[in-house]
């Protein structure tokens, strides 16, 4: 089911900087390149002076711009921007022609007046729609906070807003991850007569880029992209908004209603967002006082008979851990979506990282198993949260699903699926043969509970937290009937694998390596597998998204290769679990724990490395 | 069990078939047979009832109702009914906690239902210590108590739950106590006729780690005049010959004998629990027995939007104004394009 089309990886982006000719955009512009080319990066650049040099302030002629393309394989200033920074009206307006549809347009909200407006001869007070803009919009209150900054500087307010472009530069070196240093050391050669000068542009780059932290800034950059589309209606979707759809569909597909509880946490927040806004789809979305009454409140959602899921990153997954102990023991449907980030702890809010495997396969009290999938890409995100719902609702159990920062951030192509695209759910329901005397644990020949909604008559039940009879559901402590129990809860998990796809090997399948990978990285490793081959390797390639159980296939599958490469954003999770699986296997580690997608490159020369042995 | 022909329902309709494993003489064998019949006068069918707790002795209500029942994790119970309610608004929830389960770990939920207010009826059974633990302090546990956690006595002063309550913008607050079943089983329908959280605090003697711990108010000798039963639009009166009541004192209240002194009947209050303002309900509620009577029956009860159903008006509201059937229509509505 992996995606066969040909796909192309960036992993380079265009930011283009606007502005007035005298807001100093070319001065930004050129501290960011020479910054991006100090941590390694390619570069090319473009500046955009208008022809006059000083049109009136605010005006569409007096528009000034610089581009700059960094990353591999960058030979050209690029043809399209994924970034424009926007100080004024008229700078949007002379820019968002060149701006990507679905990137990202930061403007300086506090220039977006009236007056502002009229002298870059917009008509209206919603310039967005006027110009048809098709991108994500990031209003920042630069001005403001450039005279917040400075209010102790002794400087007026003309000198104060010469230093609004270093302000948007620190905000694009926080979002690109460019540390200050080299903007900062520019910055102090530049200004070498002028200290007090210096030390204003400091503390306005600083500035600039404390904010992007603070408000967890960030933007959609990295995009896969398919060159040969299916046939049908196309819309751009980022992967926290895909998750959220794939679940609404669940919802449609099993007409059980949705029900979300939740609690904000970087960077999984936005699926809050996008179903809180779906009540137009009758989604009930709560915000709850915590992460564990995000996930509780779902579990009451659930044994009251609704889709019930719960969404947050890895600190609120080690939160929400005894909750889904219950939901192991009541055998209540429930998803929970955890948008990996760098960790431990508070760790890297907003990078991203595969380092929450073992916590969702293992962190939690007892033998204690449940579902565990991981989706590939943005849009894969719709099709694994669809999944999560249809194997938690028809197996009655928890089910975790695990997305990263990448790709809940990123963005890309997606085509509508078809009404019929996708199957039916069908809830495990009490039969109305077995109503009469029916009993809460009772199991069907798949060792699954079955679901009684509230408000049945006849099928009131008590479930909870505590060890029952394998046949009445009444209380027990009996040592052997436990033990049943864990072995019925476990077999009711290993069962879903034969309710799942196959694993699929792409490339070579008669090579002696296979590189192996898993959720958001896919990406990257398939253009690696295709470089790796476009050098003359032969080489087999795999993606995992079932995690736990694993298809049923995949002792046979990764058993053929003499050697077995597991590439991950850690430090070697999803390895350690297929070799505690697998023990024949013989495995080698491609491990990054950087809070950064790998770069194709850098699993090209491994691979190449492990290879020549 | 006494019949009443009148009723739909039984008590005996709502208990399950499983054995009550209570200590002889625990103060929740009281409270279970006092829901039975409060549920059976309410008249709601079992099915429509749902029971959720978390942990602790009395968390175990739930295996002994037959209804739909959740016995969850500690102090969570609070946030599983309010996703439960969420859900199914049509259908009639009951929370049951202890003071730790509710007050300490759970203390978050609490605080959060209430002002959420979430149509729950909330039984809090307080006996001051924990039991299933066997024998610790409790968030509820007065200053200097001696346990097995504070050998040396405490060092802090309990919560008083009403005051959360009443500091949570709580809508309903009533007070009983174990061994006075008839006004508990009121306290208990009102609860439910009450559109909102209804927090109904239980005084309750734990046999094994606590006994006793209410008997200066519960004592049959000298509870009469150490207790006073407030129902709403009635006279606060009390005392064993129901002489003594409480009349308003600057700020404050004072209990007084009528006749004497100059106090007449008039001077007496009048309980008004539908009051807006909680000033005098928190008053009465802080009353504790010693100088002043200790409160039980209606305290509060007061109609504000519910949280369950002001979420469902609102999906109803933006479905008539802009809903849309499915997924598939509403991504169409946005920015798409064909490709052929």
């Amino acid at each position: 089911m992996l995606e066969k089309t040909k796909e192309l990886f960036r992993q380079s982006i265009v930011v283009r900087f606007s502005g007035d000719s005298g807001d100093g955009m070319q001065l930004a512009g050129t501290i960011f390149s020479n910054v991006s080319a100090e941590v390694g990066d390619q570069i090319s650049t473009f500046p955009d002076y208008p022809a006059e040099v000083r049109a009136p302030q605010g005006s569409l002629n007096g528009v000034s711009g610089f581009q700059v393309h960094i990353g591999h394989g960058v030979h050209t200033p690029g043809d399209e921007c994924d970034v424009l920074v926007a100080m004024n009206p008229a700078a949007l307006k002379q820019n968002a022609g060149f701006l990507r549809r679905g990137g990202v347009a930061i403007v300086d909200i506090d220039s977006f007046k009236k007056a502002d407006l009229e002298k870059a001869l917009f008509t209206t007070d919603d310039p967005y729609t006027e110009i048809d803009l098709k991108a994500q919009v990031v209003e920042v209150p630069m001005t403001s906070m450039v005279k917040a900054a400075l209010a102790d500087s002794g400087m007026d307010f003309k000198a104060q807003m010469k230093c609004r472009n270093m302000f948007a530069l620190g905000l694009v070196c926080w979002l690109f991850n460019m540390p200050l240093d080299g903007a900062l050391h520019f910055l102090q050669k530049k200004f070498e007569k002028k200290p007090a000068v210096y030390e204003a542009n400091a503390k306005v780059v600083r500035g600039g880029f404390d904010y992007g932290h603070n408000i967890h800034a960030s933007v959609s950059t990295y995009r896969i992209e398919s060159d040969k589309a299916r046939p049908g209606i196309y819309t751009d979707v980022n992967g926290n908004k895909a998750t959220a759809w794939g679940l609404i569909l669940a919802s449609e597909k099993s007409g059980r209603p949705l029900f979300l509880g939740s609690y904000p946490i970087t960077p999984a927040t936005d699926i809050l967002h996008e179903l809180a806004k779906r009540r137009d789809l009758g989604v009930k979305a709560c915000q709850m006082e915590d992460e564990i009454g995000g996930i509780c409140s779902a579990l009451g959602a659930s044994f009251a008979g609704h889709l019930a899921v719960t969404s947050t990153s890895g600190p609120g997954l080690a939160l929400k851990s005894e909750a889904l102990g219950l939901g192991v023991m009541a055998e209540l449907p429930l998803v929970l979506i955890d948008v990996q980030r760098g960790g431990p702890s508070t760790g890297l809010p907003t990078k991203t990282e595969q380092t929450d495997l073992l916590q969702a396969l293992y962190g939690r009290s007892g033998e204690c198993p449940l579902v565990v999938l991981a989706a590939l890409s943005p849009t894969d995100c719709f099709h694994m949260a669809f999944e999560a719902a249809r194997l938690a609702i028809e197996h009655m159990t928890p089910v975790i699903l695990l997305t990263d920062a990448f790709i809940a951030n990123g963005s890309s192509a997606w085509r509508i699926p078809d009404e019929d695209d996708y199957p039916e759910i069908h809830p495990n329901y009490v039969p109305e043969e077995m109503r009469e005397g029916w009993r809460a644990y009772q199991r069907n020949a798949e060792g699954v509970r079955y679901w009684a909604i509230p408000g049945t008559e006849g099928l009131q039940h008590r479930v909870g937290g505590l060890e029952k009879d394998y046949d009445t559901g009444v209380l027990s402590n009996d040592p052997l009937n436990h033990e049943r129990m864990v072995n019925a809860r476990k077999e009711k998990v290993a069962n879903v694998a034969r309710h799942i796809p196959e694993q699929e090997l792409l490339g070579d399948a008669d090579a002696d390596t296979v590189l192996v990978g898993w959720g958001g990285t896919y990406g990257h490793l398939y253009t690696a597998m295709e470089q790796l081959q476009e050098q003359g390797r032969k080489i087999a390639f795999t993606q995992f998204r079932y995690i736990n159980p694993l298809p049923v296939n995949t002792r046979e599958l990764l058993t053929r290769f003499k050697r077995v490469i597991v590439a991950e954003l850690n430090d070697g999770q999803f390895a350690h679990y297929l070799q505690a699986e697998i023990p024949e296997l013989n495995i080698c580690r491609i491990n990054k724990v950087q809070g950064q997608p790998f770069l194709v490159h850098e699993i090209v020369d491994q691979v190449n490395k492990i290879m020549e042995g | 069990m006494e019949q009443n022909t009148q009723q739909p329902y039984q008590p005996k309709d709502f208990k399950s078939d499983q054995t009550v494993r209570w200590c002889p003489g625990c103060g929740d064998h009281a409270v279970l047979n006092v829901l039975h019949k409060a549920m059976a006068e309410l008249g709601i069918p079992p099915h429509m009832n749902a029971v959720i707790s978390g942990i602790g002795c009395s968390s175990r209500l739930p295996y002994y109702m037959n209804t739909y029942a959740f016995h969850t994790i500690h102090g969570r119970g609070g946030a599983v009914a309010t996703g439960f309610k969420t859900a199914r608004p049509d259908m009639t929830v009951w929370q049951v906690a202890g003071d730790g389960d509710g007050l300490a770990i759970g203390g978050n939920h609490f605080i959060h239902e209430v002002r959420r207010n979430v149509d729950l009826n909330l039984l809090l059974l307080n006996n001051k210590i924990y039991g299933l633990t066997k024998g610790q302090y409790s968030p509820t546990s007065d200053r200097g108590f001696v346990s097995k956690s504070s050998p040396y006595g405490t060092t802090e002063d309990p919560f008083i739950p009403a005051e959360l309550v009443f500091g949570a913008r709580g809508t309903f607050f009533a007070r009983g106590i174990d061994v006075e079943l008839k006004i508990s089983q009121e306290i208990m329908t009102e609860a439910v006729k009450h559109k909102g959280c209804s927090v109904v605090e239980i005084l309750q003697n734990c046999m094994i780690f606590n006994n006793g711990i209410h008997n200066y108010i519960t004592a049959r000798e000298t509870r009469a005049d150490r207790t006073i039963h407030l129902v709403h639009g009635q006279k606060m009166i009390f005392g064993k010959d129901l002489d003594k009541g409480l009349v308003q004192d600057g700020f404050g209240l004072k209990a007084v004998t009528i006749g004497q002194d100059g106090y007449t009947i008039d001077d007496v209050l009048v309980h008004d629990a539908c009051c807006q303002s909680n000033f005098l309900h928190q008053q009465l509620a802080m009353m504790d027995g010693t100088t002043l009577p200790l409160a039980i029956g209606v305290i509060r009860n007061v109609e504000a939007p519910t949280y369950e159903a002001e979420v469902e008006a609102q999906v109803q509201d933006v479905k008539a104004r802009h809903g849309y059937r499915n997924l598939r229509e509403m991504i169409l509505d946005g920015d798409t394009w064909q490709v052929d």
